[in-house]
């Protein structure tokens, strides 16, 4: 494990989210298959959550196994403003980030004075006490068979709501996440998380306000779930409170697990493959659970690393190869 | 009163149940530091297990009870020796998705051979039920009682005058020295899994006549539990115990008392409440470094 990772140079992460980035812009020219380009958005959803989650866990090392309720909930306020009271769709994105961020920072000051396994439980009792609430809260959220007839995206009169739309609209979002968390993990702050997540009694002797510096990371992550969870809503037109409990906060955690935690490209890996794994395992009809069982209890044991090392090996590999050419 | 001695009644049956999950998940915690989140998934593999050998091959109830008991406590073991034995980084965190991973194999195995449809097991002495000052108690009710306070007793016995046991509170104290001392810690932690998978079963069997089960059914069984151990004190059996006794009664007054639907919310709302005031639990000593002082 390199406990050096953030200060490595950033020039070739630019490089490869450029690259990247560029390969989603073109997709769509290559292969326009409709259904296709539809679990591609879903899969930028996911990796929308999973970067706001790895920046909590990953960088700061703190724990959630209640992220999908921000999620859910962002999903919720967004779906309930426009569906319910008419809003505009862009302006109920805008609400639910700020709604959002307000009920994780009112979770978040009293929680986020527990350390390791109990910070877990208790974001786990936070996820449950949600979800109880989406189901409740019928008169609002249609309780337990959904919110229908929520409107797609439009700025202005101008729809967005297409396939292609939804599915560049989406990864827009993901470019703008993304540069997020790479700028982060190079800031102050980023190198305050790092060493809160080495130890939070040495990152204290240094000076670093670790508490104040753990509720703004909980927040931050709740506001990408927020937006996920608001771009999830009005691509699908509907709500329903089984897709937020408690496996799905599991989900989320181990997509950034498999993918390498810490990582800035893990969450990335971790959220396409589980997000497309069930797509190509759907051929197996009744053994898919059992397969994705296996599959995340294999790469824990055998590559506890997650995924993403195994891509930069490669990316070493290349460049040693690239480096011998070079120099004769 | 009548009704309030009823509420509690039905509380305390399925605290139990809880009650024996969390004993389940202290005695893996304590040797490993592992929260095992396939311990609900071995509460519905019990009742599976009885269900079918039961009713599916005609066997006789008690041995069906036992050979509910007993496979699910192989897998337990065997489960253990895969995964937590051959795991290249046997870190915490680790660990935990192993389970959670474990948890969807066990799942989607039981979906794959059982299907979805809920299995039941009969009452183990008839439906006829008694009259407590005023209050039905199904005999399978004392049953569950009887039998979860039993082996309460039985594991605290255990872990207190066993040689076995008290290697365990002392891999629990400290993992490193408790080695240095010749104690097996990585035989205690297969020993720990496979006495927790079959607590687990135990109360999945003892359960099934009441509710039913079916390939979901653990999940939010094994949550109660966990919440029920925090409540009481992940390091203590007894305490574990009590936490489900309290979490059961708590939601049965919260469903009675016209809240139904927030039963859920009542228990999860009671660990953070607990977490934040005294996150050792209720019976858990000081355990100082749970929390940073802010």
């Amino acid at each position: 494990m390199s406990k050096y990772r953030y200060s490595q140079a950033t020039a070739p992460r630019w490089f490869s989210l450029s690259v990247f980035l560029a390969f989603v812009a073109v997709f769509p020219a290559v292969s326009p298959n409709a259904y296709f380009l539809n679990i591609l958005g879903f899969a930028g959803i996911y990796v929308l959550l999973c970067t706001g989650l790895n920046i909590l866990m990953g960088y700061a090392g703190q724990v959630s196994l209640g992220h999908a309720a921000f999620w859910g909930l962002g999903a919720y306020i967004s779906g309930v403003l426009t569906a319910k009271f008419g809003w505009p769709p862009v302006v109920a994105l805008a609400a639910s980030v700020v709604g959002t961020c307000v009920v994780a920072l009112a979770v978040g000051i009293p929680t986020l004075r527990l350390k390791g396994h109990y910070l877990a439980m208790a974001t786990l009792g936070v996820g449950m006490i949600f979800h109880t609430f989406f189901v409740q809260f019928a008169d609002l959220t249609g309780g337990p068979s959904g919110l229908v007839d929520v409107p797609s995206f439009s700025v202005g009169s101008i729809a967005i709501g297409t396939t292609l739309g939804n599915y560049y609209f989406i990864w827009a979002w993901v470019a703008i996440g993304l540069m997020g968390a790479l700028n982060l993990s190079q800031s102050r702050m980023g190198r305050a998380l790092n060493a809160i997540k080495g130890s939070e009694i040495a990152a204290e002797c240094m000076g670093v306000d670790t508490y104040r510096y753990k509720v703004i990371i909980f927040v931050l992550s709740a506001a990408y779930a927020a937006i996920a969870g608001s771009l999830y809503v009005h691509s699908i037109n509907f709500v329903a409170p089984a897709t937020f409990g408690f496996m799905s906060s599991v989900l989320l955690l181990t997509m950034v697990v498999v993918g390498g935690i810490g990582a800035f490209w893990g969450p990335v890996i971790g959220a396409c493959i589980l997000s497309l794994l069930p797509e190509y395992l759907r051929a197996y009809e009744g053994l898919e659970v059992l397969l994705y069982g296996l599959i995340l209890v294999g790469v824990m044991m055998f590559m506890p690393n997650g995924l993403a090392p195994l891509f930069s090996n490669l990316r070493l590999r290349f460049r040693s190869v690239n480096r011998a050419e070079g120099g004769g | 009163m009548t009704e309030l001695l009823q509420l509690l009644i039905s509380g305390l049956t399925i605290g139990s149940v809880y009650g024996l999950v969390a004993v389940g998940f202290c005695m893996v915690y304590n040797t490993t530091g592992v929260i095992n989140f396939a311990q609900g998934e071995f509460v519905m593999l019990g009742g599976m297990m009885a269900a079918t050998a039961s009713s599916g091959f005609g066997w006789p109830l008690p041995v069906a009870l036992v050979f509910g008991v007993f496979s699910v406590t192989l897998i337990g073991l065997i489960a253990e020796k895969l995964t937590f034995g051959l795991s290249r980084k046997p870190e915490v965190l680790n660990l935990i998705i192993v389970t959670i991973g474990l948890a969807i194999v066990i799942q989607g195995g039981v979906m794959m051979i059982w299907g979805t449809f809920p299995k039941e097991l009969p009452a183990f002495s008839g439906e006829a039920s008694l009259k407590v000052l005023g209050a039905r108690v199904t005999p399978q009710a004392i049953w569950v009682i009887g039998v979860s306070v039993l082996i309460m007793a039985a594991v605290g016995f255990f872990m207190k005058k066993s040689v076995t046991g008290t290697a365990m509170r002392a891999a629990s104290s400290d993992r490193g020295t408790a080695s240095l001392m010749g104690i097996p810690v990585g035989r205690l932690s297969t020993l720990s899994f496979a006495v927790a998978a079959g607590i687990g079963a135990l109360a999945g069997v003892i359960i099934t006549p009441l509710t039913m089960t079916s390939y979901d059914h653990g999940t939010l069984i094994g949550l109660k539990g966990f919440c029920a151990a925090i409540i009481g004190g992940m390091g203590n059996v007894y305490g574990a115990f009590l936490g489900g006794l309290i979490l059961g009664a708590a939601e049965a007054f919260a469903a009675g008392s016209g809240g139904s639907g927030y039963e859920d919310a009542v228990a999860f709302l009671l660990l953070i409440v607990l977490l934040l005031v005294r996150p050792s639990g209720l019976l858990g000593g000081t355990g100082g470094e749970r929390v940073v002082k802010v």
